[in-house]
């Protein structure tokens, strides 16, 4: 073939290429918006004063979501609270002073499989060892033990990435200076990090608002007119109110439901965009 | 390659059998004898550095005077970055780096326990190749070292980052904008900054590795014209690559060399610089800096 056939020929390829994969991502895009469009759509209706600020009626298929939001926030920040301090500093140790050994190996491979777990597995998990072995019973602190053990592996392995992430240089300018590896740690690689390891979080913890497999044995239930009262309260949650509905209200109100689904889309969704815009401000802040 | 490197109960290097510094004819150095009682003066004495069991350097011997310039040149990867990091006990954060001789700042030994790394690092600043100022604001960076030390007054703090920065000749660049982002600053800044910042603990030495060679001939200049400032109270030794930038601003220089990859690098000459740059005791000194090799 002539030189010119064959730059004609790859011009082409290129040309097919782009094409194939634009349409790919676009479609990806698509279903998402679908998805997102489809949940406003079918839920924005109950929105109104009543739906957040009154308890369920007639086994939910009245009244509002109120216990059902505020569970759902207990056992989120009671997670946060367990998983940001345990999983930041498992993040600091692999990153900053394990040593490149069969141990650290093994504790890797350890996190990488518990990020593998199934849901429904560590619900089974926090079932024996949290609500009976411990004895907290069905809870707040059972259900959001739970959800730490599914949620550490996320935090542990943002943070060790954020800190891997920041220049040697930097640390060793640290140290040069006298300070000592800890010093350095917390006053130039923890806070130089914080956007990487914050975002990442967040992630872990939007994804274990919307989980219903670990809360199901652990403290979760269908139906409660007070509000949660302290850790060892049983709760209600977004997701398994969503669950329980569907699957055992006969008549379920659909309106109500999407709604339910809405409120913690938003919720997830208005905290990622915040976590987002705010690494995007430090990004420009800070370029390497 | 493999070299048989053993380090002995009491920290010294041994090297197929015998000390290290006793297989190498050692370079004499008759600068060794004026300490006086200035600060800040290094004497090396048959100092061998091996990475794992890769003997890097062997046997040098050299002193380096108090609130004077000396620069270290040789061909690249003949240990020049390796032996400035002992000087301030950096190799430690290596790992696995074995260090023997003896080194003594002002007389003391700062080798093993005899000196605790963090106090050691107070006293002998360093400023690295590329500028590294931390992600913090300019008033930030230069208080970094002084509140690692303990200094928590306000206005000592600010007493010390003026003084510092006018020491490093960004003072009138940065007077008005002490509280903007280090990163905001032009390469050269940012360079000057670090030496600023290594400036406010007060050193008796700074440790430049290549301070210049990230940046435009305006910056270097100003780098250089900030080092002969400096050199009045604090000492300094310089690695470089440019023997124009050595001969303008050392007064003593210290040639090593690497003969080849399966011997460990030694310091073949260190004299004054006009002497070593005019008429070299060694020929491969000459060759080196007349541009011959490396
Ligand atoms: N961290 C390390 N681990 C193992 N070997 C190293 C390490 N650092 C340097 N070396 C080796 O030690 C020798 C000296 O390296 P060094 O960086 O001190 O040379 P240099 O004179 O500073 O070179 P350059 O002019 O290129 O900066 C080289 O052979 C290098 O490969
Ligand atoms: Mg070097």
């Amino acid at each position: 073939m002539s030189r010119l056939g064959r730059t004609r020929q790859a011009r082409t390829a290129e040309a097919v290429a782009r094409v194939l994969t634009g349409t790919v991502a676009l479609s990806v895009v698509a279903v998402a918006l679908f998805i997102f469009v489809y949940i406003v759509y079918n839920g924005i209706g109950a929105l109104d004063w009543t739906f957040i600020s009154e308890v369920p009626r007639d086994r939910g298929r009245e009244g509002g979501i109120l216990p059902v939001i505020v569970g759902t926030l207990y056992v989120t920040l009671t997670t946060a609270a367990l998983t940001l301090p345990i999983g930041v500093l498992a993040g600091v140790y692999l990153a900053e002073y394990a040593p490149r050994n069969f141990t650290t190996r093994a504790i890797r491979l350890a996190i990488t499989n518990m990020a593998g777990v199934p849901s429904i597995v560590y619900g089974l998990f926090g079932l024996a060892a949290f609500v009976l072995l411990a004895g907290f019973g069905r809870s707040i602190i059972a259900a959001a033990l739970t959800l730490t053990c599914m949620t550490l592996p996320v935090v542990i392995t943002a943070t060790e990435e954020a800190l891997r992430q920041i220049p040697q240089d930097l640390r060793q300018a640290s140290l040069a200076l006298g300070a000592t590896r800890l010093r350095t740690i917390y006053k130039v690689v923890l806070p130089a990090a914080a956007p990487g390891i914050i975002t990442g979080s967040i992630l872990g913890l939007a994804r274990a608002a919307g989980e219903t497999a670990p809360i199901l044995f652990t403290g979760a239930v269908f139906q409660m007119r007070r509000l949660p009262d302290g850790l060892s309260s049983q709760f209600m949650s977004l997701p398994y109110h969503i669950y329980a509905q569907v699957t055992s209200v006969p008549g379920w109100n659909r309106t109500l439901v999407w709604g339910t689904a809405f409120v913690l889309v938003a919720g997830v969704s208005i905290v990622s965009v915040i976590a987002a815009w705010w690494r995007s401000v430090q990004r420009r802040k800070v370029k390497w | 390659m493999v070299t048989p490197v053993l380090v002995s109960g009491d920290g010294t290097l041994v090297y197929n059998g015998g000390p290290v510094s006793a297989t190498v004819p050692a370079v004499r150095d008759e600068a060794i004898d004026t300490t006086g009682d200035a600060r800040g003066s290094f004497s090396l004495a048959g100092v061998s550095v091996a990475y794992g069991k890769d003997l890097v350097i062997e046997g040098v011997d050299m002193h380096i005077p108090p609130q004077a310039v000396t620069a270290l040149i040789g061909p690249s990867g003949c240990g020049k970055s390796t032996l400035l990091r002992c000087l301030n006990r950096m190799n430690d954060e290596l790992g696995n780096v074995h260090i023997g001789g003896t080194i003594t700042l002002d007389g003391q030994s700062i080798m093993g326990k005899a000196m605790d790394p963090v106090e050691l690092r107070m006293r002998v600043g360093q400023v690295f190749q590329r500028p590294n100022p931390f992600p913090m604001s300019i008033y930030d960076n230069v208080a970094y070292g002084p509140r690692t030390q303990g200094v928590r007054r306000r206005g000592e703090l600010d007493g010390l980052v003026e003084e510092s920065l006018k020491g490093a000749a960004l003072w009138e660049e940065v007077k008005k904008s002490l509280k903007k982002h280090a990163f905001e600053l032009s390469g050269g800044q940012q360079q000057r900054l670090c030496i600023a910042r290594a400036l406010a603990t007060k050193p008796e030495v700074i440790l430049m590795d290549e301070p210049a060679s990230a940046l435009d001939p305006i910056s270097t200049q100003q780098i250089e014209d900030t080092i002969a400032e400096l050199k009045s109270s604090v000492t300094i030794v310089i690695v470089t690559h440019n023997m124009q930038q050595a001969a303008r601003i050392s007064d003593r220089t210290a040639f090593m060399l690497r003969e080849s990859l399966e011997e460990p690098a030694h310091l073949v000459e260190i004299g004054d610089t006009k002497k070593m740059f005019t008429n070299p005791d060694d020929e491969r000194t000459e060759s080196y800096i007349t541009g011959r090799f490396g």
